[in-house]
């Protein structure tokens, strides 16, 4: 209900003589445009010049192509358990589960691929996952000639984790051990609560 | 055969193919340096990309255009679609047969123009081809058969006609001064100086026509401010909407060779043509062919600042409102530039042409045209009144409406 007292009458500004007159309100204008005239050409534009030149990013939060990352010994570390794909608002990853071939974990994804395309790069995949193992890189040139190229699979989103753990570190590694599992007897348990914290 | 060529119709033939191709490239090289400009205006680089500093951007333009598909529309009266781009960069071009671009070059033993014809009604000339121009613009969204198009065109029609109005009277108060319609005197006429330093140029008589001149034709050749004819919001792209490739080409050369045309006229009627103080070759004593390429040169660059100035605005200014547009004109500049007009033929009548009292007059009916627009209140459009306060009852406007409550 809009009450009486919501109601805010808005008046134009009275404009002075010299703003009807119009021609010294241009020359204040142009007196702008003639000072980004000369920063441009004096000192640097803002551009930069992409294939050449490229933005500081910050690796840390910037929302790229996926990865998927690799536990210390360098398997999956995905645990198929469908966070991700229920998550996702583009509905942009598919994922079949499998048995998996290690005794530390139940489930492991026989295939996981992510349209590229369709993603939209909100970053709820990686909010979603419960071991930190889809995240998203600072890689933004991701480009491919056909759609099909444009759907990664898991070999090569674990590829792209090999290519980019230099740059970003994987979130929280601590914490894909599953101690509750069998074959966790040989962690320590203290490493768990960190990894939970940090 | 030698005797043809130092002849002025000979020098005139040369002359004028000389012209076609440089204005050719000049025109090209324009749109390079809007684009430029607009780049460094909004702190970018321009097109930087095909050669040095972007130069060959505009040979990769054009191979472009020429090489894009030609569509003519199914629904599109066919000749006078063909006519309309031929039209505006005809016309556009002849216009500058009458400029005088560098006064006279000693040839043989006897003086020829370097220009391409020196009628006697050289600036009549200049300002029917310059009006002709309207055709290629209304015959262009006439003929598209698209509502946007016409509605372009018919835009373009009304604001060309209400800015010829102050665009002639303030090229006839420089007529009215100098007494003479022929460009090449009109340049003549401006070469004395006041006490000795000061040139005679008319922009020192008549500073407010001078603007008002530079105005008008910027709204002539259809550029920031004045754009409306090609609102892309609202009119998808005006008169040139449904053109393509190598003709839509032709209308945006057009609007280049126009400026280029407005700005020489400008500088002929104003700031003295190819006249420049201090310089001994571009007086009008000097007629050796370097003095020739001084002149030319000295013109060319009056024309480079004026262009230069057309575009610095264009990137400055958002377009004008339709209402804004009728009102400056009507309103604004055909009282200033009527009241400027009486003024110089009254003085004429004195004797006075020349002197002082020109410019007190511009300052009088300045200071005059400040004092009326201050004195009476600003023309509000739109809604006036506060809306009436909305009755507080069981419906609310939202969600039940009058009939729920009813
Ligand atoms: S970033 Fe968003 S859209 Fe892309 S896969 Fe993850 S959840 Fe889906
Ligand atoms: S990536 Fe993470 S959320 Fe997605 S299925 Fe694997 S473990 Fe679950």
């Amino acid at each position: 209900m809009i009450e009486d007292h919501d109601i805010l009458n808005v008046d134009a500004p009275e404009l002075s003589a010299a703003e009807r007159f119009y021609l010294p309100q241009i020359l204040d204008g142009m007196g702008t445009t003639i000072r980004h005239m000369g920063h441009s050409l004096f000192k640097r534009p803002m551009t930069v010049q992409y294939p050449e030149e490229r933005r500081e990013l910050r690796v840390e939060n910037y929302r790229g192509v996926h990865r998927l990352n690799r536990d210390e010994q360098g398997r999956v570390a995905c645990v198929a358990c469908f966070m991700c794909a229920t998550a996702c608002p583009a509905n942009c990853i598919h994922i079949e589960g499998a048995e998996a071939p290690w005794d530390d974990r139940e489930k492991y994804p026989a295939k996981f691929d992510i349209d590229e395309l369709r993603c939209i790069y909100c970053g709820m995949c990686e909010e979603a996952c419960p071991v930190d193992a889809i995240e998203l890189t600072p890689r933004y040139d991701l480009v491919g000639r056909t759609r099909a190229e444009m759907i990664l699979d898991k070999e090569e989103l674990l590829v792209i984790y090999d290519q980019t753990k230099g740059e970003k570190a994987r979130k929280n590694p601590p914490i894909t051990g599953y101690p509750r599992m069998a074959g966790a007897a040989a962690l320590d348990p203290e490493s768990e609560t960190e990894g939970e914290q940090a | 055969m030698r005797e043809f060529f130092t002849s002025q119709f000979g020098v005139s033939i040369t002359f004028s193919v000389m012209v076609i191709g440089a204005l050719l490239g000049i025109t090209t090289y324009c749109i390079y340096f809007e684009r430029k400009i607009a780049g460094w205006v909004q702190d970018r680089y321009g097109p930087n990309r095909v050669g040095p500093a972007g130069i060959f951007q505009l040979v990769a333009d054009g191979i472009k255009m020429v090489f894009k598909e030609d569509i003519i529309p199914g629904h599109v009266d066919k000749v006078l679609f063909l006519a309309a781009p031929a039209i505006i960069i005809i016309v556009s071009f002849i216009g500058f047969a009458a400029i005088p671009w560098g006064g006279q070059w000693e040839l043989d033993g006897h003086l020829v123009n370097i220009q391409v014809a020196n009628p006697d009604i050289g600036l009549l000339y200049i300002l029917g081809v310059a009006s002709m121009a309207i055709y290629g613009l209304v015959l262009g969204g006439y003929s598209s058969n698209n509502k946007y198009s016409l509605f372009g065109s018919l835009r373009a029609t009304a604001q060309m006609l209400s800015y010829e109005i102050p665009l002639g009277l303030c090229i006839l108060v420089v007529v009215l001064t100098l007494g003479t319609l022929r460009l090449e005197h009109i340049a003549l006429a401006q070469t004395g100086y006041w006490f000795g330093i000061i040139p005679q140029w008319n922009v020192f008589l008549h500073p407010v026509p001078f603007v008002i001149l530079l105005i008008t034709s910027l709204a002539e050749s259809n550029r920031t401010p004045f754009d409306l004819p090609e609102a892309e919001q609202e009119l998808v792209c005006g008169y040139h909407t449904e053109y393509t490739a190598l003709k839509f080409g032709m209308f945006f050369l057009g609007e280049y060779a126009h400026m280029i045309t407005a700005s020489a006229l400008i500088s002929v009627l104003f700031l003295g043509g190819w006249h420049f103080p201090w310089i001994p070759w571009a007086q009008p004593e000097a007629t050796s062919f370097f003095a020739v390429l001084v002149k030319i040169g000295v013109l060319g660059g009056k024309v480079v600042f004026f262009i230069f100035l057309m575009m610095w605005l264009r990137w400055t200014l958002p377009r004008f409102r339709w209402d804004q547009l009728m009102r400056v004109a009507w309103k604004g500049l055909i009282p200033i530039t009527l009241a400027l007009f009486i003024l110089t033929a009254v003085l004429v009548y004195f004797g006075l042409e020349r002197s002082i009292w020109t410019l007190v007059g511009n300052v009088v009916i300045v200071a005059g045209a400040l004092l009326i627009a201050g004195s009476f209140g600003r023309e509000v459009t739109g809604r006036t009144t506060n809306l009436p306060p909305i009755p507080s009852g069981p419906f609310s406007p939202g969600v039940g409406g009058v009939g729920a409550s009813a």
